[in-house]
């Protein structure tokens, strides 16, 4: 699915910004399109996605939880590539074409800290100068990510405003790009923002997608009946999805985060109980009260923490391609721990949230198909990061304590 | 319809609805001591353009309860004795949230003359344009942008064109920049629109530079950080006579 020339899917996407930040995305776009028909550039990140980021990922036939599930689920492992999830795989792409800009400056936001860390990464590796913008409430829980950036070169900047969580991060970042702009890249850290990022974030990630096709076609002499991905902003999602869109046979399932469930209130569900809106700098669903101000989200998974998505996602929920569902923490959790059983794999949280979707259609699937069904499931990060979380959630903590 | 005055340089304050009890007093301050319009602020969650000053407004406003209809409330109590026109500064998303038709309808029935989105560039700007009627739409221009945007900044802009003088957020600044007069030159080369600079202009010196090369200021963050720390209407009273003055020395 492409956007129009102004970056529009449908009603949403577009470019909600300051003026004074136009300029500076129509030169991103500019040279993004530029580069992605240089063979020397793609030739260049093909290159560092292979011999840095160690992808091509694996499509693993994991048979002892589809023995469980009662369903064929492979699992795309991007939890194995460097750094731990798909992200290497967005900052790798954007880290170069800051290069290819002249630019020496990256920043970020992030929220748990992974693409903070993934970013610092891109940096060191590329020698680029990185800034990192944290909520401050993010920086006291997730200290660890913080001594990972600052070990790999960066300058994390805690953010006292707002929420003191993502959302802040991103306006902060925002207000940096807005005043260093001739000499900085912002490194937005999903598939969301202003045109081009949308599309360019999709298309970076987007080799999740086009791997896991051919293997799955070598692997089982067919496309998969259905593939399933965890929502937050949605980049590792619209990266699986983005294959399959033209394929009519296959369904594809985003798992948003229902934190405490969906009566509560205390949930990440920005397209199941959003509304339309503009927040850094598109239009998409958004979490948000009767004026308009932005409701804070709640998730186990940070990653999932944030209260609108991409606006390529809310379109594919508008013409009905794509289905999203809430997961909530306890469904999350159970599946969390089954992986961990089954196969021996800790997944990331956020990728827990994308197996209990998928072990939830498989009867309706199976009905349907009259046969056992064929699941993509992308692993898009492993758990090590979510220990903390995990041991607090099972009582792990706890003495003589058992799950 | 903005109606802004011609025989003498322009002074808009501004100030976040809600940010304190008694807001609506310090616009009467600030109508009193020479302002030509004023700008209210519909406070919004995430105000990415906003320095650290009026994100705190903002902040502040919100945790007080200050939503638009209470806002509006407030100024329809003091409408008798407002002489200046007001023009809402707010996000998008407020608008989206209503729907640009109702909020734009609503606007004009509480007495504003214009409307500043610092979020909606001039390329997304249709469905508000189109929902506006007597409301102003007033267009943003920045040092950055390029001569052909800036033509078409122009002919969209109503009531007034707002040239923001520097690259980078609000929030008081020491002196006026050389994209400053930069921009005010080209902008006042292509309409015969008001010209206004803002973002950085806190005191007499620079409301004398701007004014030289300007039609006016806008004044944001030096009216909220004495509001924040407590001034009193008549400590704004004293802050919009030094801007006034410094407006009324310029040498065009």
């Amino acid at each position: 699915m492409e956007a129009d020339a102004k970056g529009h899917f449908g009603v949403f996407g577009g470019r909600y910004v300051p003026e004074a930040l136009i300029a500076a995305l129509d030169e991103l776009d500019a040279h993004f399109r530029k580069a992605m028909g240089d063979p020397e550039f793609t030739g260049e990140f093909q290159r560092m996605l292979r011999d840095y980021a160690g992808t091509p990922s694996m499509l693993y036939d994991a048979t002892r939880l589809s023995a469980e599930a009662g369903a064929r689920i492979l699992l795309k492992r991007e939890d194995l590539n460097h750094t731990g999830a798909h992200k290497v795989r967005n900052v790798l792409g954007q880290a170069l074409l800051t290069k290819r800009m002249g630019k020496g400056r990256v920043i970020a936001e992030t929220g748990a800290g992974q693409h903070g860390v993934a970013s610092a990464t891109a940096a060191a590796y590329l020698d680029l100068e990185c800034v990192v913008y944290m909520g401050e409430v993010d920086t006291e829980r997730q200290a660890l990510n913080v001594a990972r950036m600052k070990m790999l070169g960066a300058t994390v900047i805690p953010v006292k405003h707002g929420s003191r969580t993502l959302k802040d991060a991103i306006n902060e970042a925002l207000r940096d790009w807005v005043t260093n702009v001739d000499n900085t890249h912002y490194l937005l850290g999903t598939a969301a923002g202003p045109h081009p990022f949308p599309t360019m974030v999709r298309d970076f990630v987007s080799g999740i997608g086009f791997e896991a096709r051919e293997q799955c076609r070598e692997k089982t002499g067919a496309l998969p009946d259905a593939v399933a991905a965890c929502i937050g902003g949605g980049s590792n999602a619209i990266g699986l999805f983005h294959a399959f869109v033209p394929d009519d046979s296959v369904r594809i399932y985003g798992f948003e985060a229902g934190g405490d469930g969906f009566d509560t209130g205390r949930h990440a569900s920005s397209i199941t109980a959003g509304q339309t809106g503009v927040l850094h700098g598109a239009r998409t669903y958004l979490l948000q009260d009767e004026d308009g101000q932005t409701i804070e989200s709640h998730s186990i998974s940070a990653g999932l923490d944030y209260p609108a998505v991409g606006p390529e996602h809310a379109y594919l929920n508008d013409i009905g391609r794509v289905t999203y569902e809430p997961v909530t923490d306890a469904e999350a959790m159970d599946a969390f721990a089954l992986l961990c059983r089954t196969e021996g794999i800790i997944p990331a949280i956020e990728s827990a949230h994308a197996l209990a979707g998928a072990l939830r259609i498989v009867p309706a699937l199976r009905a349907d198909l009259v046969r056992e069904p064929t699941i993509i499931v992308n692993l898009s990060g492993r758990g090590d990061k979510d220990m903390h979380t995990a041991g607090a959630y099972f009582g792990l903590f706890e003495k003589g304590s058992t799950v | 319809m903005l109606s802004l005055r011609k025989d003498r340089k322009l002074f808009l304050p501004y100030v976040t609805g809600g940010v304190v009890p008694q807001w609506t007093d310090h616009l009467l301050a600030l109508q009193d001591a020479g302002a030509d319009a004023i700008e209210v602020g519909l406070p919004f969650s995430d105000p990415m353009l906003d320095g650290a000053v009026v994100q705190r407004a903002s902040d502040q406003a919100i945790a007080r309860g200050a939503t638009v209809d209470a806002i509006l409330a407030d100024l329809d109590r003091i409408r008798g004795d407002l002489r200046v026109p007001l023009i809402a500064f707010t996000y998008t998303n407020l608008v989206e949230r209503r729907g640009a038709d109702r909020f734009c309808a609503m606007l004009r029935e509480h007495g504003f003359g214009g409307l500043i989105l610092p979020d909606l560039p001039v390329d997304e700007a249709g469905p508000v344009l189109a929902a506006a009627g007597d409301l102003d739409l007033v267009q943003l221009a920045a040092p950055a942008t390029p001569p052909d945007r800036l033509e078409r900044i122009c002919a969209t802009s109503r009531g007034f064109v707002y040239a923001v003088s520097v690259m980078g957020v609000t929030g008081e600044r020491d002196t006026l920049t050389a994209e400053a007069y930069g921009l005010a030159g080209r902008l006042k080369a292509l309409t015969d629109l008001p010209v206004l600079l803002g973002f950085g202009i806190s005191g007499r010196e620079q409301a004398r530079q701007a004014g030289a090369v300007a039609d006016g200021v806008a004044v944001g963050a030096a009216v909220m950080r004495r509001i924040l720390d407590g001034a009193t209407p008549a400590d704004l009273g004293t802050l919009a006579t030094e801007i006034r003055a410094g407006l009324d020395s310029a040498q065009v």
